[in-house]
């Protein structure tokens, strides 16, 4: 059963093929067995787990089950949990138990989801390679050597290793696209303020947006469907209608225009990330979609507006780490400045660090005009050119990732290198545009993603472009050989 | 633009990080690289550009002004490293 998509599981439940209970077991069973390799997990909660899956076989039974029914799922470490470690992949929160559940939580275990753990990720969602989680880094199922991207990494491990079947994860500059490519699964970000960031751990709150993650692009419909909505207890959630995206899955996209941005496709790209792009450009052209050249000329400064926007929320919101209220606090302050500052210190890893001392700078006096306001005025810029481009095509397509799955430890000093990993996808969450990554091949035996990028709210037609080229294709269902030498 | 140590040491104060001597070298270098690759925002011509704050053009909703969370004071005070009488515990900061 492991190796059926999440909407396949769901008609098999529903047939009874098995019971809740007996997927929830095999999911269990294959993380005792991987999880010490993969480390995509912090934490497995084993005993819910399986009594969630009881309660909802016996809700089946009574005839009320709801749309994620009985379908195990993986929560990334940044959604609050009631009662289990919210850890945020930081020494910060190791011990931080939250009183509540994260309202994509709530949603997903309204609709039967059973939650078989946390994901690991990057610490604060800092990172491409989730290397910089206090928990380790998690390997990429396809080459343990390998990194899993990030931060979402634990997400997509797990998902691509077969440790569930769907997984959430959150996407502040790519964190759910990025990993989802370079593990070779389908993941979403969807429009800024599409789904309820409450009890979502905040990095950048200009930026950051919760997703699905999955093997396919119906899973992640089905997936959108339990999260999207509005919600009173986050004001930046909006209070828009939600598509049936399920509905929105014909598979026909005859007279689709595409746009690729010749940004996307710079001369320095890896031609064989290009060829396996264009290849999937030909696959959605015989299935009728037309292609048209854009251009999106201040994307190119997307990469250094992010890293003053994104680091100055982050000072901010990372602020109320304060060693009192809540998380890791030093031994013996000698006052509370002392208190405060080492308590952060030692509770926050580098490049955490690094980011809430370029956020402080960008900020400080002296400062805020030359980076903070230049950077929000080069933001509008990059939103305009998306908003021009739209006017010529209904989804822009290119590269998710310019490079396969690197090696662990390759960039880890190299900051600035490693924010390169996210020079295709960073521009979308400046503009607060949806986009999702789809598995589009493989380059000696690692998988390559192609990302498609929609119009605001329009997650529907994303969603319905990447199940047209997922039925024409089987990259998706390929599964990596874990235990083996691969 | 590179950043010098002292300038670091100041930042970290304001955010409230100690970073020790030794890792301040380490530090201002990585800044000054994150901080290069920033520069590249002077090269855009943005005279007669109104910044961009959130990415949507829509108003903060209102809503009444009732009490709708529930009293936790007393799980929130479990969460706290320190709680005593219903307070939060911090070194004395008035002698």
């Amino acid at each position: 059963m492991i190796d059926l998509t999440l909407t396949e599981l769901k008609d098999a439940l529903a047939r009874g093929d098995f019971s809740a209970r007996e997927l929830t077991a095999a999911y269990l069973q294959r993380i005792r067995e991987h999880n010490g390799t993969l480390n995509a997990y912090i934490t497995v909660t084993e005993e819910q787990a399986l009594a969630a899956a009881d309660a909802s076989d016996a809700r089946r039974a009574r005839g009320e089950a709801g749309l994620l029914e009985g379908l195990p799922v993986a929560h990334k470490d940044i959604f609050c949990t009631r009662d289990v470690r919210t850890s945020c992949g930081s020494l910060m929160l190791d011990t931080f138990n939250a009183p509540y559940d994260a309202t994509v939580v709530a949603r997903m275990a309204d609709a039967g989801a059973i939650m078989l753990g946390k994901t690991n990720m990057d610490e604060f969602a800092m990172g491409s390679s989730n290397e910089t989680s206090y928990y380790g880094p998690v390997r990429n199922p396809w080459d343990t050597a390998r990194v899993p991207g990030g931060s979402s990494g634990g997400a997509a491990a797990a998902v691509a290793g077969r440790l569930a079947p769907a997984a959430t994860g959150t996407d502040t500059g790519g964190s759910i696209r990025q990993p989802a490519a370079l593990c070779g699964v389908t993941g979403l970000k969807p429009t800024y303020g599409r789904v309820s960031r409450w009890g979502m751990i905040a990095f950048a709150s200009s930026l950051d947006q919760a997703g699905p993650m999955a093997h396919t692009a119906a899973d992640c419909a089905l997936l959108l469907q339990a999260m999207a909505g509005h919600d009173d207890k986050d004001s930046t959630c909006v209070n828009e209608p939600v598509t049936d995206y399920c509905a929105a899955l014909s598979g026909d996209i005859s007279g689709l225009t595409i746009g690729l941005p010749e940004e996307f496709f710079p001369d320095d790209l890896d031609g064989r990330i290009a060829d396996a792009t264009q290849a999937v450009v030909r696959v959605l052209e015989q299935r009728g979609a037309r292609v048209a050249k854009v251009s999106l000329p201040s994307v190119a400064l997307s990469v250094p507006a992010y890293y003053v926007i994104a680091p100055a929320e982050a000072s901010s919101n990372l602020s109320r780490f304060d060693g009192v209220r809540y998380g890791h606090r030093c031994d013996d302050p000698a006052d509370l400045m002392d208190l405060y500052k080492r308590s952060r210190s030692e509770g926050f890893g580098e490049e955490v660090k690094r980011r809430i001392l370029v956020g402080t700078y960008a900020l400080s006096h002296g400062y805020y005009d030359a980076y903070y306001l230049r950077a929000q005025k080069v933001r509008r810029l990059i939103r305009d050119d998306f908003k021009r481009a739209f006017e010529q095509c209904d989804v822009l397509l290119g590269p998710t990732s310019p490079e396969l799955a690197f090696a662990l430890g390759s960039k880890k000093d190299d900051p600035v290198t490693m924010y390169m990993a996210d020079v295709f996808t960073i521009a979308v969450n400046l503009a607060g545009l949806p986009a999702l990554s789809m598995p589009a091949g493989f380059i000696d035996g690692l998988p390559v993603g192609v990302q498609l990028i929609g119009n605001y709210f329009d997650e529907g037609r994303l969603l319905n472009v990447a199940h047209s080229y997922q039925q024409e294709t089987e990259w998706h269902r390929q599964a990596p050989a874990l235990g083996g030498t691969a | 633009m590179a950043i010098d140590q002292e300038t670091v040491a100041r930042v970290a104060h304001l955010a409230r990080l100690h970073i020790s001597e030794e890792d301040g070298a380490e530090m201002s270098s990585r800044l000054s690289d994150i901080l290069a690759m920033v520069d590249q925002l002077q090269q855009a011509d943005v005279a007669d550009v109104a910044p961009l704050a959130h990415p949507l053009e829509v108003t903060q909703p209102l809503r009444k002004d009732e009490v709708t969370e529930p009293d936790i004071r007393e799980q929130a005070l479990k969460l706290a490293p320190a709680a005593e009488g219903g307070c939060f515990l911090v070194p004395r900061v008035i002698e």
